[in-house]
């Protein structure tokens, strides 16, 4: 079986501090700038940011989890459709800087689903997409990320594992595994 | 990932537990959607819905129009009072000429039981129920269910009253099932005329007496008196019939206990329910109706999702 480990719990905590030193270097304090994270995983990660940006700005940060199920162009087109989940954006984001996270960047197709989910609530000055791993050369669309945890290069053949803590698993770790291994 | 046991929505006694809870959730998700400034979302936007309605309706049609619309489906509405039917075509032929023009989805009503299970089995499309005669009208009982879930926070364990004319209603039977497989216990409870006759063999307790009725359950679901049903009399006045089952604050003041109140509408105030009850704090018979469209969104996008296996 190929697995290959990305990051680990320290790794991982290493990358998403020098992702809100990043973010601090654009955004300042925050006062325009909310964070959304995407479901499912991209809530966990964008929970951690914000904790970490908090105690580092001593400041508070409007964060919300966008679903982008209802948005998606693969509907009917995917043998079983996917779950739709929460989306809980308690604030207007018109003209506000909005930071999307998820956890990997694959064919971008997520992300388009995402940019269309999110104008149901106000159209932002500006968008930056967040992405824990990036998987280079594998797009479907013209959307890159401003911020990156990992580049990786990848096949089709593999996909990328993300086990966080958040979904019960005893550590965080990310792995490159192939398709038909599970 | 998951979906539903059918590609139809024929009746709740096809629906497993699993799908009736995979619509709640996807229901839940849409409520947000629809409590939005911008209530609309795509997903539908390759699909055509076609409403096709043989008996009047103003919420259930209203609702699914609705729900349609804010899933950006194409709709187009088809009702018999205006229609060729008139001049003597069949269902079949009627509905075979409309998914001629390319539709991907029928909502049906009918009068007669069991027309869209025939349906089904000749054409193609989706079929949504949305009321056959005195069979079963399955997106009532899910939004009935699903507005009991929202109030009290779950089904399993509640007891809910049926109460009225349980005979000619479809709204009952489903509710019947769709509560028995959530887990509730269920009562009926009218003048033994208004009662089917074997309504006992599906396992539900009978009552009829409506203060008892209404000390037993946690919620009472009140019926309309369906006067277009009733070729005969089953009781001797309406007058009589408020007496003895119209349900008013005395009688809810009365018990030891608040117990929430539901009607799938039409109301006829005055006679099976009083507007010092249709319109009081436990009265939820407003969120039904805004439960009703979120949950009708959740069946067709769930049924539509599954249309590309064919």
């Amino acid at each position: 079986m190929q697995k290959r480990l990305l990051l680990d719990s320290k790794l991982l905590d290493i990358t998403i501090s020098r992702l809100c030193q990043q973010l601090i270097e654009n955004h300042g304090e925050f006062e325009d700038t909310v964070i959304l994270g995407l479901q499912p995983k991209g809530i966990f990660l964008a929970e951690r940011i914000k904790t970490k940006l908090e105690s580092l700005l001593q400041n508070k940060i409007q964060t919300g989890q966008l679903d982008a199920t209802f948005h998606r162009d693969d509907f009917r087109r995917r043998v079983t459709p996917l779950k739709a989940n929460t989306t809980n954006v308690p604030f207007i984001i018109e003209d506000k800087k909005v930071v999307l996270i998820d956890d990997v960047l694959f064919t971008g197709r997520t992300v388009r689903a995402a940019l269309d989910a999110m104008t149901a609530f106000g159209r932002p000055s500006k968008v930056e997409l967040l992405v824990l791993i990036n998987r280079r050369y594998s797009r479907d669309t013209p959307i890159e990320p401003q911020y990156v945890g990992k580049h990786v290069n990848t096949m089709f053949s593999q996909r990328v594992l993300v086990e966080l803590k958040e979904q019960g698993t005893k550590k965080d770790n990310i792995w490159l595994v192939d398709k038909k291994d599970k | 990932m998951q979906q539903l046991s059918s590609k139809h929505l024929l009746g709740i006694k096809d629906l497993t537990t699993s799908d009736i809870e995979l619509i709640f959730e996807t229901a839940d998700n849409f409520k947000e959607v629809i409590n939005r400034p911008i209530k609309k979302v795509p997903s539908l936007r390759d699909i055509t819905i076609a409403n096709v309605f043989f008996e009047n309706s103003t919420r259930t049609k209203l609702s699914f129009e609705l729900a349609e619309k804010r899933l950006s489906a194409d709709v187009v509405n088809f009702s018999s009072s205006n229609s060729s039917v008139k001049k003597g075509e069949t269902l079949l032929d009627t509905v075979n000429n409309i998914l001629a023009m390319k539709v991907d989805m029928v909502v049906l009503r009918h009068s007669s039981p069991g027309a869209p299970h025939f349906l089904a089995r000749h054409i193609k499309a989706n079929i949504i129920n949305a009321g056959d005669g005195t069979h079963e009208h399955p997106t009532q009982a899910l939004l009935d269910t699903f507005s009991i879930r929202e109030k009290l926070g779950d089904v399993a364990g509640k007891k809910v009253a049926i109460i009225g004319d349980i005979l000619h209603s479809r709204v009952a039977l489903s509710n019947i099932f769709a509560l028995q497989k959530l887990g509730a216990e269920v009562m009926v409870c009218g003048p033994n005329t208004l009662l089917p006759k074997f309504i006992g063999n599906v396992g539900v307790k009978v009552e009829l007496d409506v203060k008892k009725a209404l000390k037993w359950c946690d919620v009472a679901n009140v019926l309309r008196i369906q006067m277009e049903r009733q070729q005969i009399k089953y009781f001797p006045s309406l007058r009589e019939y408020t007496l003895y089952y119209g349900i008013n604050k005395q009688l809810l003041d009365a018990l030891d206990r608040p117990i929430t109140i539901m009607h799938p509408g039409p109301i006829n105030r005055g006679v099976e329910l009083n507007s010092d009850v249709a319109d009081s704090e436990h009265s939820i018979i407003l969120n039904q109706v805004e439960n009703g469209v979120a949950v009708r969104m959740a069946v067709l996008y769930l049924l539509a999702g599954i249309a590309s296996d064919n």
